[in-house]
């Protein structure tokens, strides 16, 4: 987990096409300047970022069922539930399943474990276009291959 | 009023916090109930929910976009509910 590139996913462990839904594993860094300042002498890992995480692993099922060919935008959390604190060096289990794909937006719920324990969860909104630049789907592959995206999701249409 | 119609202002309702007395047939969702692109959002989700469908809205977007309709056609309320029933027709045949 790189918190200040905000690439908030390790590694892919499985995507299951047939079924919508991925499974992430990320482990929250010891040290980060976002705890100095989240908190003082108390550092944890701040909601906002694990909703962000679960974006991403909603964001990362989503290109694999679209076969890269869109990028999902975060448009809304709805019910987002932040349950207990996550600290420095934990590891995250983080789950996302699709809920429904619709034309140009889809909807996903995701929760977070530590240990077995459900720590966050939303139901979350995407709009979906097109890639804006070749780079920035150029990127996102480069990211998808540091994160191990599974070869057996396409990664062109 | 049909059922869809009736069904769709509930949605509008609850999703938008709009007064259902306002949600008339001949209302444009964006014009004249000033629903932005987000709230759209949730209100498609909900329709193609409830009616079982996929609402084409990119493909709309774009003959909109193209010139090919107008906004009209899908975004007053008796025009996206005749386009639901149609969706939910072809679904069922």
């Amino acid at each position: 987990m790189r918190l200040e590139y905000f690439q908030l996913i390790d590694r892919i462990v499985e995507i299951d096409i047939e079924g919508r839904k991925l499974r992430a594993e990320a482990t929250v860094p010891t040290a980060s300047t976002i705890f100095e300042g989240h908190f003082p002498g108390y550092p944890l890992m701040p909601g906002v970022l694990l909703m962000e995480a679960m974006a991403q692993a909603s964001g990362w099922l989503i290109i694999g069922l679209t076969k890269f060919t869109r990028m999902p935008f975060l448009a809304a959390f709805k019910e987002a539930k932040l349950r207990s604190f996550v600290t420095p060096g934990q590891t995250l289990a983080l789950d996302a399943t699709l809920l429904h794909e619709g034309s140009g937006y889809s909807v996903t719920k995701a929760e977070i474990r530590v240990g077995g324990k459900l720590v966050c969860n939303a139901e979350i909104t995407f709009r979906l276009v097109e890639f804006p630049s070749p780079e920035f789907r150029t990127s996102m592959e480069q990211v998808a291959q540091s994160i191990a995206f599974p070869r057996e999701a396409p990664t062109h249409a | 009023m049909s059922s869809t119609f009736n069904t769709v202002v509930n949605i509008i309702a609850e999703t938008c916090d709009i007064e259902r007395a306002t949600i008339k047939p001949e209302s444009h969702a964006i014009n004249d109930l000033g629903i932005d692109s987000l709230d759209f959002l949730d209100v498609a989700f909900a329709i193609d929910k409830t009616f079982g469908i996929k609402m084409p809205i990119e493909q709309w977007t774009q003959e909109v976009n193209d010139g090919k309709a107008s906004t009209e056609q899908y975004f007053v309320l008796s025009n996206l509910c005749a386009r639901i029933d149609e969706l939910v027709a072809t679904r069922k045949a």
